[in-house]
């Protein structure tokens, strides 16, 4: 009797469980394959190879190029800061990196209007040089690395205070110079954090819409990343399109998370 | 080679980890630094490697100033009590790492590390992880490592401290071996008194970032310098204001001159020794170390009076 009942619970916490998970997650991205590729692979394959979906697709590997490696050493750095670092105002810098999880990205494009626009501080500035910040890439890849900069620190800050010092103080006394120290013995033993850390960076930049889309000014075939494109193309009730460029995502981000493991093992059997 | 710290002072931030502490290890020597935790021994060791940078002082070797060298450039073998493993590393690659770091020809790294491994009872370990070690395996895997670079001193701090009772006494007995074998000048930090009597030729006890003595453990046992040392050493029995060892102390039943009045609380006996618990006229407590056959011969038992005459005596000048 007792039996059955825990196995009845056990079996209606699963299917809650697997509802969740499907209703809301498996149902919704499953239904973007579908649909993109309802009209038939020749159709799908058509709307992400016109000019505009390619150059949005080239525009996102620029920003994923750009901000994941910067976010990833500048991670690496403050984390190794925060952790190991004794200085005054170390709350008040982790809470800074802390402000891209906690304001919405829309706020952040309108901000970085007000800083790098036309009528912004740097405004004026900028203009006279010659560059061009928002309404244009490098505004993009500002907002970009914003949005995307806490996932590194968050990931390997907590890793960091685990291993502790003592496996680099051994190190040192071996003869290892702090570049040896930092190469053969903290990256190794913080690599799941800092991979991690870039899976999650990388997924945010391929994602990110509110502030892109503030900074951008949306110009087709100019300032267009592919999440701009699919919204654009939803807009104009081209649902393959939009659909399929969603998949085309999709297989970045699978993309990213494969070559990292790959990475990884690779790394252990040297 | 000969270490000598000269006048060394560290604090962190209020506390003084250690005040002016001078001490000079003979070249080849196996010493203990002893003493309480947070007196200052591990920070001395660190000093010693280089790991913390001593506020006045200097520490040399060989004669020769090493303040301003860098751990990595100076010669050291440094075992930590929690081991300080490679954890991403076997323990083949753990032990080669100093030479990998010296950039040593590939055949020869191979033969050092596996004639290290004979040597700590590691061979047949070389492709395991840290992970799938005990403790003291670990330890040893941690010591072979430090030993790969030949390093002109070995320090290693509470090494046995986080292992327990049984493996600790067979590393004991292990490093002693080691040392004879393997006669670098090593320095190990203890607070087990036990430990430091039996592996240490030469002892340094360190209380509140001060020395208190330095001698052999001979030395430190029959010729404490101070009451601290004498306590932290052996056992120890206070009757009036002589410090004595509870062996030195001859129990009498009559008066006796020179005696001190005392009644029994307690007889423990002990394999061939009986210890007696008891308190002085004034209150303050006693133990008394006495053959079984003094204890039966005697018919010691709780409430009686006995008289105390301290055969041999400790007095220290008053600081």
């Amino acid at each position: 009797m007792r039996a059955d009942q825990s196995r009845a619970t056990r079996l209606t916490l699963r299917t809650i469980a697997l509802l969740y998970l499907g209703l809301l997650v498996a149902v919704p991205v499953g239904m973007v394959f579908y649909n993109a590729f309802s009209d038939g692979l020749a159709a799908a394959w058509a709307s992400v190879t016109t000019p505009e979906a390619q150059h949005a697709f080239w525009l996102t590997i620029v920003m994923v190029a750009i901000a994941v490696p910067l976010n990833t050493i500048f991670g690496i750095t403050a984390a190794l800061s925060l952790v190991r670092g004794r200085w005054r105002g170390k709350t008040i810098v982790s809470a800074l990196i802390d402000v891209p999880f906690a304001v919405s990205p829309v706020v952040v494009g309108l901000a970085l209007i007000l800083v790098y626009g036309r009528q912004g501080w740097f405004g004026g500035w900028l203009t006279e040089h010659g560059i061009q910040v928002i309404f244009s890439v490098p505004g993009m890849v500002i907002a970009t690395i914003f949005v995307s900069l806490p996932f590194v620190v968050r990931e390997v800050v907590p890793v960091l205070r685990e291993i502790g010092t003592e496996q680099e103080q051994a190190a040192l006394t071996l003869g290892a110079s702090p570049a040896q120290v930092f190469w053969r013995i903290t990256l190794p033993a913080i690599r799941w954090g800092v991979a991690y850390g870039v899976i999650l960076t990388t997924a945010r930049a391929l994602g990110e819409y509110g502030a892109v889309a503030v900074v951008s000014g949306k110009i087709v075939g100019e300032t267009q990343t592919l999440t701009l494109h699919v919204e654009e193309q939803f807009q104009q009730f081209d649902l393959t399109g939009a659909y399929a460029a969603s998949v085309v995502l999709a297989l970045i981000a699978v993309f990213v998370i494969l070559s990292m493991n790959l990475l990884d093992r690779r790394k252990e059997k040297s | 080679m000969a270490i000598e710290v000269r006048n060394v002072s560290k604090a962190f931030g209020d506390f003084q980890a250690l005040d002016d502490v001078s001490v000079v290890v003979p070249d080849g020597s196996l010493t203990a630094l002893l003493g309480p935790s947070g007196g200052g021994k591990s920070t001395l060791l660190r000093v010693i490697a280089g790991l913390e940078s001593a506020d006045a002082g200097e520490v040399f070797f060989d004669g020769t100033s090493v303040s301003g060298v860098a751990p990595q450039h100076r010669d050291v073998g440094f075992v930590f009590q929690h081991y300080a493993a490679f954890k991403h590393m076997t323990v083949r690659d753990n032990v080669a790492f100093g030479l990998k770091i010296r950039k040593k020809p590939k055949a020869e790294i191979a033969e050092r590390v596996e004639e290290l491994l004979r040597l700590v009872h590691l061979d047949g370990f070389a492709s395991r992880y840290p992970a799938q070690l005990s403790g003291g395996q670990r330890q040893r895997m941690a010591l072979a490592r430090a030993l790969a670079v030949e390093p002109k001193v070995l320090l290693l701090d509470e090494p046995f401290g986080a292992l327990d009772a049984k493996v600790r006494k067979e590393l004991r007995d292990w490093l002693r071996r080691l040392h004879d074998e393997v006669p670098v000048t090593t320095v190990f930090v203890t607070h087990d008194q036990e430990e430091a009597l039996e592996v240490a030729e030469q002892i340094v006890v360190i209380n509140e970032g001060r020395i208190e003595q330095a001698g052999s453990p001979e030395e430190l046992y029959e010729d404490p310098a101070t009451p601290f040392v004498m306590g932290f050493v052996g056992p120890v029995a206070k009757l009036g204001e002589v410090y004595v060892r509870p062996h030195d102390i001859d129990l009498e039943l009559e008066p006796v001159d020179g005696g001190y009045e005392a009644q029994i609380e307690h007889v423990a006996r002990v394999g061939f020794e009986a210890r007696v618990e008891a308190h002085l006229a004034d209150g303050a407590p006693v133990s008394v170390l006495v053959t079984r056959h003094q204890a039966a011969e005697q018919e010691l038992e709780p409430g009686q009076i006995i008289w105390l005459r301290p055969h041999r005596v400790h007095e220290f000048a008053v600081a």
